[in-house]
């Protein structure tokens, strides 16, 4: 509608139907009349003409775009809602947090809440060293298989290739569930259950060092990287292993990145298996500690408990600020496979 | 290329072999064999032959002699309260956050300005705990929280000790939706991002109107990502655990009552209580649904989501 050489033809008929019933009596129209007449241009549709039409347009999608932004910002409360909560709860004083009446900001600021949730019985320093040890060991050893299978997967060729691969695949589809009560018997007959920090560290690591979706991504990755870099480097006289480490995984980078993250902090908040394998309280990983923590019988201190929920949670917001980009697209490939 | 590369092909191979034999390959086969063995015995790991009692066992009801002479049946915590609460969540929170999300991620895709911080936004709750906020909205929920004090008039007692097992179950369907969104949202997005303009100007040709055309044009367009998501949250729903210990730190509202578990929690709670075998079985069950619902998602993406 809003063509304007539409509008012209459409404003040209107009003048010459006007021509015609002006002087019903001639028989011809002069068409240099028509061009400089001034003529108001007004073309309809139903009843309402075009000019006010695009105005009811303009103004419908304005509107339309008030409606959406404020149903985002709404759900973006929504959102953050519980974050917020998190925050004033955890600076606030039991009696405060207790109160029928609850306030959307702390009457008195409470910064001792920290102090006394990471002295008490959540014991920070541990937590956290257990929870680094394992969580960057484990994800150290899923690159090293994740590179070596996506390399043979990608670039050598071998008998049952296809085969072993789909079979690989095939693994995604069970779940965890089926795995962790055999597993529990299998750490516990090698030995690693049996009370010492590092048969511990083993079982919440050894278990996790490969990813069948992370091969699968880099795989995918690997691929893509031209085959004549492959060539030109065997003609150099460079062994697969070289070619490996000095041109896929340079190249491969972003998405090493992305695995070496979401990695990490699925051991920042794995809790099923390091509940099985970690009863001792000194080889806890956060998020086991975080929860047994705070939950005495009946009372249960609430400004303490947020502070230490809110100490689990911002480094992973701000892993998630500073690395956004890798994190968002890891998980997004992560999901559009197959 | 050539043959003699073979071996070095499995080299490169073999860490993830022996990781996969050892952790996955060989669980799998061994949760079967237990959850077919009769009389398995978790200390010696053995047991005295092959039927169905471990499955069985599972939806066994009791017989509670009631003390003057009558007796009541009672059912397994499974039967009671497993099935009936999974079922719940899978029917509530996976409509509701396919819906909600796919709202947000039309909304997101028709706007310019700020598009950044709202995609940041809606993703954050992607990147928490979810033990962690968990722990947050029982805080919210809880009698002296802010839901109480924000909806007074619905009744207080959401999920403290002695709440219903009905209004518990609410607090958890909310909680899941919000922990399910970021990932509905971003997959939905990209979705979004790759229908191409075209069809959306023959929309307008045709003066189709907007609920019009997201209806004939944007669903069906994106209906291979509404399906990956459906079964993915099918699947992530029937394994609810996490979220419910973050929430009431148990398996229920009540002391002593299981009324928020899950197959998933039974599964957990028996190698706690070393009757592995049930476990196995359980375990088994819930593979089986799981795989149906991938069989599905295979045929279905395979003959109808195709455009």
């Amino acid at each position: 509608m809003a063509n304007p050489v539409t509008k012209k033809l459409a404003s040209l008929w107009e003048k010459v139907d006007k021509k015609l019933s002006n002087q019903p009596s001639k028989g011809t129209i002069d068409t240099r009349d028509i061009e400089t007449e001034h003529l108001k241009l007004v073309i309809k549709e139903g009843t309402v003409s075009i000019d006010k039409l695009e105005k009811i347009q303009k103004v419908f999608k304005i509107l339309s775009l008030v409606l959406v932004y404020a149903f985002l910002v709404f759900m973006a409360l929504i959102v953050l809602l519980p974050f917020y909560w998190m925050i004033i709860t955890s600076l606030k004083t039991t009696t405060e947090i207790r109160a029928s009446t609850q306030t959307f900001w702390p009457k008195t600021v409470m910064w001792s809440n920290y102090a006394n949730a990471l002295s008490g019985n959540f014991n920070f320093p541990v937590y956290l060293r257990n929870t680094l040890v394992v969580g960057i060991v484990s994800t150290l050893g899923t690159l090293v298989t994740t590179i070596f299978a996506a390399f043979a997967f990608a670039r050598l060729n071998f008998k049952g290739k296809d085969l072993l691969f789909s079979l690989l695949l095939m693994t995604m589809m069970i779940p965890g569930e089926m795995m962790v009560i055999t597993n529990y018997i299998t750490v516990a007959n090698f030995g690693w259950l049996n009370g010492t920090l590092w048969g511990a560290y083993l079982a919440m690591i050894v278990p996790f060092w490969v990813s069948v979706l992370y091969i699968y991504l880099l795989r995918q990755n690997f691929k893509q990287i031209p085959n004549e870099l492959y060539l030109a480097a065997k003609v150099d006289g460079k062994s697969d292993w070289t070619y490996l480490w000095k041109v896929m995984v340079p190249l491969s980078s972003p998405t090493l990145i992305s695995i070496f993250i979401l990695k990490l902090m699925g051991a920042w908040n794995s809790y099923v298996w390091p509940n099985l394998v970690a009863d001792n309280p000194d080889f806890k990983l956060i998020t086991n500690g975080l929860r047994t923590a705070f939950s005495s019988e009946g009372n249960v201190e609430y400004g303490l408990q947020m502070a230490a929920t809110v100490v689990v949670t911002v480094p992973l917001l701000l892993l998630f600020i500073f690395f956004r980009k890798y994190i968002m697209r890891g998980v997004g490939r992560a999901g559009i496979k197959g | 290329m050539e043959k003699k590369n073979d071996w070095r092909a499995w080299l490169y191979l073999a860490p993830v072999i022996i990781l996969l034999s050892v952790f996955t390959f060989y669980p799998l086969i061994s949760t079967i064999v237990i959850a077919f063995t009769s009389d398995y015995k978790y200390l010696t790991q053995s047991g005295s032959g092959f039927d169905i009692s471990n499955f069985a066992e599972i939806f066994a009801s009791k017989q509670v002699d009631n003390g003057d002479g009558t007796f009541s049946t009672v059912y397994s915590d499974v039967v009671k309260y497993a099935i009936p609460n999974t079922l719940i969540i899978v029917f509530v929170t996976v409509p509701l956050s396919i819906i909600v999300s796919l709202m947000i991620a039309v909304g997101l895709n028709s706007i310019k300005a700020f598009k950044k911080i709202f995609q940041t936004i809606f993703f954050m709750p992607y990147v928490t705990n979810a033990i962690a906020v968990g722990m947050v909205f029982a805080v919210i929920f809880n009698d002296n929280g802010l839901w109480n004090y924000v909806f007074r008039s619905m009744g207080t007692h959401w999920i403290d000790q002695g709440a219903p097992a009905s209004k518990a179950m609410v607090a958890l369907c909310i909680y899941s939706v919000w922990h399910a969104l970021p990932y509905k949202i971003l997959i939905f997005l990209s979705g979004l991002q790759n229908i191409d303009k075209q069809y959306y100007q023959a929309a307008s040709v045709d003066a189709a109107g907007k609920f019009k055309t997201f209806m004939n044009v944007t669903v069906p367009l994106l209906s291979p990502q509404i399906l990956y998501i459906m079964i993915t949250s099918f699947i992530g729903s029937f394994k609810e655990y996490s979220s419910i210990v973050g929430l009431f730190g148990g398996p229920g509202t009540l002391k002593n009552y299981r009324n928020m578990y899950t197959v998933v929690y039974y599964i957990y709670d028996s190698i706690a209580a070393k009757q592995v075998q049930v476990g196995c079985a359980a375990a088994v069950m819930l593979f089986i649904v799981i795989l149906i619902f991938t069989g599905i998602q295979f045929i279905v993406s395979s003959k109808r989501v195709h455009y």
